[in-house]
């Protein structure tokens, strides 16, 4: 390996239980363990996963005065009810540029006197770097540096769980918790990137590994690497920073409309006031040029990222931006962008695989049922 | 058996060589989820790309190892791909070419050689 990736936390860990370590985000990652990605996947799906995500960014803001002002300062920077979130309760964030693309997407959590931030490995110093050029008058940015991320995630997840912490079984999707384990405080969201329900947990360096081995002891969960990861986000229908959206979409275009409150949208208490509003809000008005929609293929080729998508004409309409078989489905599953007026469900297009034209059909999206505990 | 330095193996059946890929290539590939196979009756040449493999990770091909015609394919693996992982050296062959002259099997490595090369 290349001496500038960075290595984690449980790197040996990883390692002794089998883990295939690849370059990602310039981090040394599991992309798979001995059980192997189709069995890694479809575990997680029947029982629960462990992975290590401690690459991703962990940041606290502190607020100088008062979470209010924080809040507010925290809406400046993305299409979003910051001010909304209760206590003890997370939400789905997005950064936006002046241009209306995307800077990131992240999640963050009101913890009662302070915002608690997750962010992408690939983008956690920009990330920084901005939230310090824009908040650092009204709060802290702390990034978190001494606390490792394990996501364990799937149907048995809060079982598993549970053994250790028992209070998780009370949490529901979206809510975030201060929980005690081995002496030290674990911080808990009920959240994940499977698309089932399951559970983050930031925990102190010094005790990632034995709660690692704590929660592998417990006989639902295995380890689960970075191939599985991108195949249950995929059937999830969820977005890869980087490859589904990126500076130049728009949360509009990407399907993220869901993301961005009331509060914000034209008629709203706060509407605006974020990069790239302009776009955005008349985006949401008059509908965007393109849009992320579901694709299937009718064979079982895989479409991966970068299969150009055409209407049955042969009128070039868009590109695929992640796929791959679903193991779940069964089949393989995609997404990309279309041209807006290709974009309804059920739409017959085709996709170039090797040179040839080969059928798919604009699909609903998450490609498997999702199981969060609402 | 003869191997090739792409991991396929050859196995000769009267004056056709069978071709499949190795058990090591078949864990490198990772779990097998789609197969193209040539039509028979194509005449190959060898480096043409006869078969696609798609795993979960990536797509791949089988290069033609030798010039010949293809006079078999193995359907069972458009049907079920993931035979390639469970019985790569057995019923996952993947097409049959008949070739003009055997000795052409000749310049590929024994199983002790192809041993050396995966280390």
């Amino acid at each position: 390996m290349a001496d500038d990736l960075l290595r984690l936390g449980l790197h040996d860990l990883h390692v002794s239980l089998g883990g295939k370590m690849v370059p990602f985000a310039g981090y040394e990652m599991p992309v798979q363990y001995a059980t192997g990605v189709m069995k890694e996947h479809l575990h997680t799906r029947a029982a629960a996963g462990l992975f290590d995500v401690s690459h991703m960014g962990q940041v606290i803001l502190r607020p100088k005065v008062s979470y209010q002002e924080t809040a507010l300062a925290f809406e400046s920077l993305m299409p979003v009810d910051v001010l909304g979130v209760a206590q003890g309760r997370q939400r789905y964030g997005i950064f936006t540029n002046e241009t209306g693309g995307i800077l990131d997407d992240l999640m963050f959590a009101n913890r009662g006197d302070h915002i608690f931030v997750v962010v992408n490995a690939a983008c956690k110093g920009a990330d920084i770097a901005h939230m310090t050029a824009h908040l650092s008058g009204v709060c802290d940015v702390v990034p978190v540096t001494d606390r490792g991320l394990l996501a364990l995630q799937g149907p048995q997840a809060e079982a598993a769980l549970a053994r250790l912490v028992p209070q998780v079984a009370a949490m529901r999707f979206m809510d975030v918790a201060i929980l005690p384990w081995g002496g030290v405080d674990l911080w808990i969201s009920r959240s994940g990137y499977t698309g089932e329900d399951g559970f983050e947990i930031s925990v102190p360096d010094a005790q990632a590994g034995a709660l690692a081995r704590a929660l592998l002891d417990q006989p639902e969960v295995l380890p689960i690497g970075l191939g599985a990861r991108d195949s249950l986000r995929l059937e999830a229908g969820l977005c890869l920073y980087g490859h589904d959206i990126d500076t130049t979409t728009s949360p509009v275009e990407a399907g993220l409309v869901w993301a961005i409150q009331k509060a914000r949208k034209s008629g709203g208490a706060r509407v605006g006031g974020f990069p790239g509003a302009a776009r955005i809000l008349d985006e949401l008005a008059s509908g965007p040029q393109r849009i992320r929609v579901g694709l299937r293929p009718e064979g079982r080729a895989p479409m991966r990222e970068g299969t150009q998508v055409f209407a049955l004409d042969g009128t070039p309409v868009g590109e695929v931006t992640s796929g791959g078989f679903g193991p779940s489905v069964e089949a393989p599953v995609a997404m990309g962008y279309v041209a807006a007026n290709y974009a309804e469900i059920g739409t017959k297009l085709e996709g170039e695989v090797r040179g040839k034209r080969l059928a798919l059909t604009v699909s609903a999206m998450p490609f498997h049922p999702t199981t969060y505990k609402r | 058996m003869k191997y090739t330095k792409d991991h396929e193996w050859l196995r000769v059946e009267g004056d056709v060589v069978v071709v499949g890929i190795t058990e090591h290539a078949a864990t490198a590939l990772g779990d097998v989820v789609f197969v193209e196979l040539p039509e028979v009756e194509t005449v190959i040449a060898e480096g043409d790309e006869v078969v696609v493999i798609e795993s979960v990770k990536a797509a791949s091909d089988i290069l033609a190892p030798v010039d010949g015609e293809i006079v078999a394919v193995n359907g069972k693996l458009v049907d079920n791909p993931g035979l390639v992982n469970e019985d790569p050296l057995g019923s996952a062959w993947f097409f049959k070419v008949k070739v003009d002259d055997l000795s052409v099997l000749d310049e590929f490595m024994d199983e002790d050689e192809y041993n050396d090369l995966i280390g």
